[in-house]
């Protein structure tokens, strides 16, 4: 099943190499199938999952059957090293709590991203194969359970979204797309040095050999190779190997001061590729943090909590800073990405259930809301082609469709009450107050929520209240009987939403509201997950291994 | 005195030639083929066709039977110590012919030669001369035979740089690439010299056994193990004896680039890590280094500069060419990082990498040169919107150069993960080379990337978008060694397992 929903997208990439490039609708039904594909295929995963077993570590006996679900485990690579013994790598996937969430996301978004995509008409055919590859990576990393896969899938990433930017952006589109692509690759050459020294720092409690899997790894008795680098004595590599995996994970999610390529890329990317990067790319950061940075080195990330705090606050203040600041309404966008994934960094940093809980719904949250707020500005820059907020106003009585989406989008994005981002952020916050550690940081960070409040409202009041400006991006009519239209110069489709705009925005509006009314159907998946997830960090666990 | 030996030892002598000849088939093989290409240019009337070519193809594609043959035969020396026959020599066999027979295949490919020369009849024989010259380079068991298949290389090399007589580029490479390598040979025997001095003996098992049991000055030794390293390094092109191979990579036809960046690369390592393993082993000093100073610290600094200097130096390149001779500097200094740890790990990785290297390195010479066929160019400039017109040729670029760079799921990323997890196996102080290793290949990136982006990210200024087929043998081969990079970036194991196999010098593998 895993298998597939991985595997799916880069089958329909294959037939798309053997369609002839003309035939441009072809090929994008194909993407859609297999992206629809993938959807029922996560549905199917949503309803088999048992939402009792936690997973995050090998169930008894060391085995991941049993503790993960929908377990796919077969040997890959089995190479002799000698003096070493053997090198075994697996194709080992499977998903818990954590994973399934982000199973069922990555999905949403790729479906909906493919649907954005229709308007794209340059070199159609080379777009969606890398597209597809995109797909297949990103939800092999949510599923992959060994290190050595991850990392594969973790890189896959990288060229597709180079080209997708550096071929379909913006002006800038090179320079954005080499540092997308410089910035992440910089982050994961450490993370493939700490691979290797976790290999041979870990064996497997069931073969006894050394492993890449990340289920093993999650226990710390089983860090107990002899002298190994990582070895639980070996405090001084543990560190470094933590923070080097942090920087790794900070530079995707982004955190500050590695932020600097998402404004760019974002700026520079189509609509649906900031979709998928906003949407899936950035928590793949905090889910590697989640997966890996945090329970391979439980007793680093204790002492490490009021750092990750801070730079939590930071992101969440800077990002509202700085998003305040923009004329462009993509860049503001991107910058409340920042702030938003502060949140999440908040609430791994409160190492309580509660704070937890709230960063992994808060990235499935931002994963649907930011999705939503990218398209709409998608939606306005195909017709107006500027996003400078001053070159609006007073839209909400010419696009009243598109006002209200937008206006759904905003609010859940600044977090209101019975919209999805509340829930997600009242929890980060609950979790934040009630660690000590973190309560000091948790009352500055309330502050980046009166900053979101105004970057956010006043760009709804610039754009959508008011009146037309008087050197706005479209015209004026006034017809016969004195109602007021307005064109855009060279827009010749539906002014307001149109049918496929419409069903890429309603679903994501309407799973906001209804998550923000009835959080169960997702935070219910992800309980036992989080609470496990907090004991292998607690302290108390550590003491009594020792 | 010298006295001449009896009859009844000149009679033993033959005796022994005679005995292990059935060991030298391969060679003798070889031998045959390089005349027999003579006789088939002659007979051909030196007229451009395929028929040379073709027979050039076919007798190297028959060595590998000769060479198949070896490895039922024990490991040992033959010739009185000369000549080694062992698994790591047979890796080395494998790997010069099947990279003569890709450098005829690109020769083939190569519309230049068309164009700047009459005659092929001494080209396909040198190719094979030098294949003759890397194998016995390989196989070598005493100094003497180092230097004589090292020279029987190298003429060959410069001949072939200066291939095309009237283009002055052409001619310039080939002087330079004699320049420096009289020099580094000059060097190299004069190290050797030095060693004799010390020891009394040729046979590098004899000369570890020596200097085991006599000791020696350190001072010498050290300035010894430096000249040959000159020799050595000039092979394998790493800083700081790499100031040929910018030149003569750009100015040789590039069949000749890709052959020397990569089967005279490998043959440089694969002479440094038996003489350095076998005749001056660490273990064998009595006595401590001077100031800490020994091959393996002069290795880690020559790794350092090459990947540093490579790799930055690169990234001002406008000719494609140049381009991947810097690269080709900085996978020395990768190479070398397996090279030091003189462990079985760190000789499994080398000889892994270098495989990894030989595909990605011929793919992307491949290429280029089918390009340069189309475009008339080789500058970064010009090969933009060239995806679009040569969809199979640019997609097979960007995986090659994906693989230099050293990203999964590529074979380069295999080598990379092989050679820094010797690395760290050997222990923490290792992780320093491996970071810096890293680093570097994370600017290499930016480098490699530029081809791609000429390629994709903009539009060329001619405003005809013709497309370009380079005919389908070529696309069927391109795809084929894409597919060979991807496919054992996947699956790799039978190939690491054959490198372990390899690893073994003498019959011993190290620990």
């Amino acid at each position: 099943m895993l298998s597939l929903i991985v595997f799916l997208p880069i089958i329909a990439g294959l037939i798309i190499l053997a369609v002839p490039s003309s035939q441009k609708q072809i090929i994008r039904i194909v993407s859609l199938l297999a992206a629809i594909g993938q959807g029922v295929l996560a549905f199917l995963i949503w309803r088999g999952y048992d939402p009792s077993i936690p997973g995050i570590t090998a169930g008894p006996g060391g085995s991941a059957f049993g503790s993960f679900q929908f377990v796919e485990k077969l040997s890959w690579i089995n190479i002799n090293l000698g003096a070493l013994g053997s090198m075994n790598i697996d194709y080992f996937l499977g998903v818990d709590g954590i994973s399934v969430t982000m199973v069922i996301l990555t999905a949403l978004v790729s479906a909906i991203g493919v649907l954005s995509s229709w308007t794209i008409q340059k070199q159609v055919k080379g777009y969606f194969i890398l597209y597809n590859l995109l797909a297949t990576a990103m939800m092999g990393c949510f599923v992959a359970l060994d290190f050595f896969l991850f990392y594969v899938f973790w890189e896959l990433m990288l060229l597709p979204m180079y080209f997708l930017i550096g071929i379909w952006g913006g002006p800038n589109r090179e320079y954005a797309a080499i540092k997308f692509f410089l910035y992440t690759l910089f982050g994961s050459v450490f993370m493939l040095l700490v691979m290797i020294g976790l290999y041979f720092s870990v064996t497997d409690p069931v073969t006894g050999n050394h492993t890449f899997s990340l289920v093993a790894m999650a226990t710390q008795s089983n860090f107990n190779v002899a002298g190994a680098i990582f070895a639980p004595e070996n405090h001084g590599w543990r560190l470094i190997a933590f923070i080097v995996l942090f920087i790794g994970f900070a530079i995707k999610v982004p955190m500050f001061p590695f932020h600097t390529w998402l404004p760019d890329a974002h700026v520079e990317a189509p609509t649906p590729i900031s979709v998928i990067l906003a949407g899936v790319l950035l928590k793949l950061g905090t889910y590697g943090m989640m997966r890996i940075n945090f329970p391979l080195f439980p007793e680093v990330f204790q002492a490490s909590m009021y750092v990750i705090g801070i730079f939590g606050a930071i992101n969440i203040i800077y990002g509202a800073f700085c998003a305040l600041a923009q004329q462009d309404l993509k860049k503001m966008v991107a910058y409340s990405s920042i702030s938003h994934m502060g949140y999440v960094l908040l609430g791994l940093a409160a190492g309580n259930s509660e704070g937890m809980l709230g960063a992994l719904y808060q990235m499935f949250n931002h994963g649907t809301i930011t999705a939503m707020l990218f398209l709409l500005v998608g939606v306005i820059y195909d017709r107006a082609h500027t996003r400078q907020i001053d070159k609006f106003g007073g839209l909400s009585s010419y696009m009243p469709r598109y006002a209200a989406v937008v206006t759904i989008a905003w609010f859940a994005s600044l977090g209101l009450p019975g919209l999805s981002g509340f829930i997600s952020e009242a929890f980060v916050f609950v979790g934040a107050f009630s660690s000590v550690t973190t309560r000091p940081i948790a009352i500055v960070s309330v502050l980046g929520i009166v900053f979101g409040a105004a970057y956010l409202l006043w760009s709804l009041q610039r754009m959508f209240l008011g009146k037309r400006k008087p050197d706005a991006a479209y015209d004026l009519e006034v017809d016969a009987e004195g109602h007021e239209h307005i064109h855009f110069h060279d827009w010749k489709g539906k002014l307001d939403l149109d049918a496929r705009e419409l069903v890429m925005l309603v679903p994501l509006a309407v799973i906001t509201i209804a998550l923000g009314i009835y959080p169960m159907p997702v935070i219910g998946m992800l309980t036992s997950s989080i609470n496990k997830l907090v004991q292998v960090l607690s302290p108390v666990v550590l003491t009594s291994l020792n | 005195m010298f006295e001449l030996p009896s009859g009844a030892e000149i009679q033993s002598i033959i005796a022994v030639l005679k005995a292990n000849t059935g060991f030298f088939i391969p060679e003798i093989y070889l031998s045959v083929l390089f005349m027999a290409v003579i006789l088939v240019d002659l007979v051909t009337k030196g007229r451009k066709n395929n028929v040379l070519s073709i027979t050039t193809l076919l007798g190297l594609l028959g060595s590998i039977y000769f060479i198949f043959q070896q490895h039922a035969l024990p490991s040992g020396e033959i010739f009185f110590g000369m000549y080694v026959i062992d698994r790591y020599a047979l890796f080395f066999k494998y790997f010069f012919v099947v990279s003569g027979i890709i450098a005829v295949i690109i020769t083939m490919a190569d519309e230049q030669f068309n164009r700047e020369v009459k005659s092929m009849g001494e080209y396909y024989a040198l190719i094979i001369s030098m294949v003759i010259g890397m194998i016995m380079m390989a196989s070598s068991g005493d100094l003497l035979m180092i230097f004589l298949s090292m020279e029987l290389v190298s003429f060959s090399a410069y001949i072939l740089t200066g291939y095309f007589k009237r283009n002055r580029r052409s001619s310039e490479a080939a002087l330079k690439y004699l320049v420096y390598g009289a020099v580094s040979s000059g060097l190299m025997i004069y190290g050797f010299s030095l060693i004799y001095g010390l020891t009394a003996q040729t046979n590098l098992i004899k000369i570890s056994a020596a200097l085991a049991a006599h000791g020696y000055d350190p001072l010498i030794m050290i300035l010894a193990t430096l000249l040959i390293l000159a020799g050595f390094g000039y092979k394998i092109g790493a800083v700081p004896f790499h100031f040929w191979s910018p030149d003569v990579y750009e100015g040789a036809p590039t069949p000749i680039t890709a052959y020397l960046s990569v089967a005279s690369k490998a043959a440089g390592f694969a002479l440094l890590m038996r003489f350095f393993y076998i005749a001056v082993p660490r273990a064998a000093l009595p006595v401590e280094d001077v100031m800490g100073i020994d091959w393996v610290a002069l290795l880690i600094v020559l790794s350092i500069a090459s990947m540093v200097y490579g790799n930055v130096v690169a990234l001002w390149q406008k000719n494609v060419k140049r381009l991947l001779a810097y690269s080709s500097i900085a996978h020395a200094g990768y190479l070398l990082l397996g090279v030091l740890l003189r462990d079985a790990l760190g000789t499994q990785a080398t000889l892994f990498y270098l495989t990894s290297y030989f595909l990605m390195n011929f793919g992307a010479f491949y290429v280029v040169t089918l390009i340069a066929n189309k475009t008339g160019s080789e500058n970064l400039e010009d090969y933009r919107g060239l995806g679009r017109r040569m969809p199979i040729a640019g997609a097979a670029l960007t995986v090659f150069l994906i693989s230099l760079v050293g990203l999964p799921p590529t074979i380069g990323f295999i080598g990379k993960l092989m050679i820094f997890s010797a690395l760290l196996a050997k222990g923490s102080l290792y992780i320093w080379l491996a970071l810096i290793g890293v680093l570097t290949s994370v600017i290499s990136l930016y480098y490699y990337m530029l081809i791609p982006l000429n390629m994709y990210l903009r539009d060329s200024e001619q405003p005809e978008e013709k497309s370009f087929n380079p005919g389908l043998i070529a696309n069927i081969l391109m795809s084929f060694l894409m597919i060979l990079t991807l496919w054992f970036g996947l699956f790799f194991t039978p190939l690491s397992d054959f490198a372990r196999y390899s690893s073994a010098m003498f019959g011993i593998t190290l620990q």
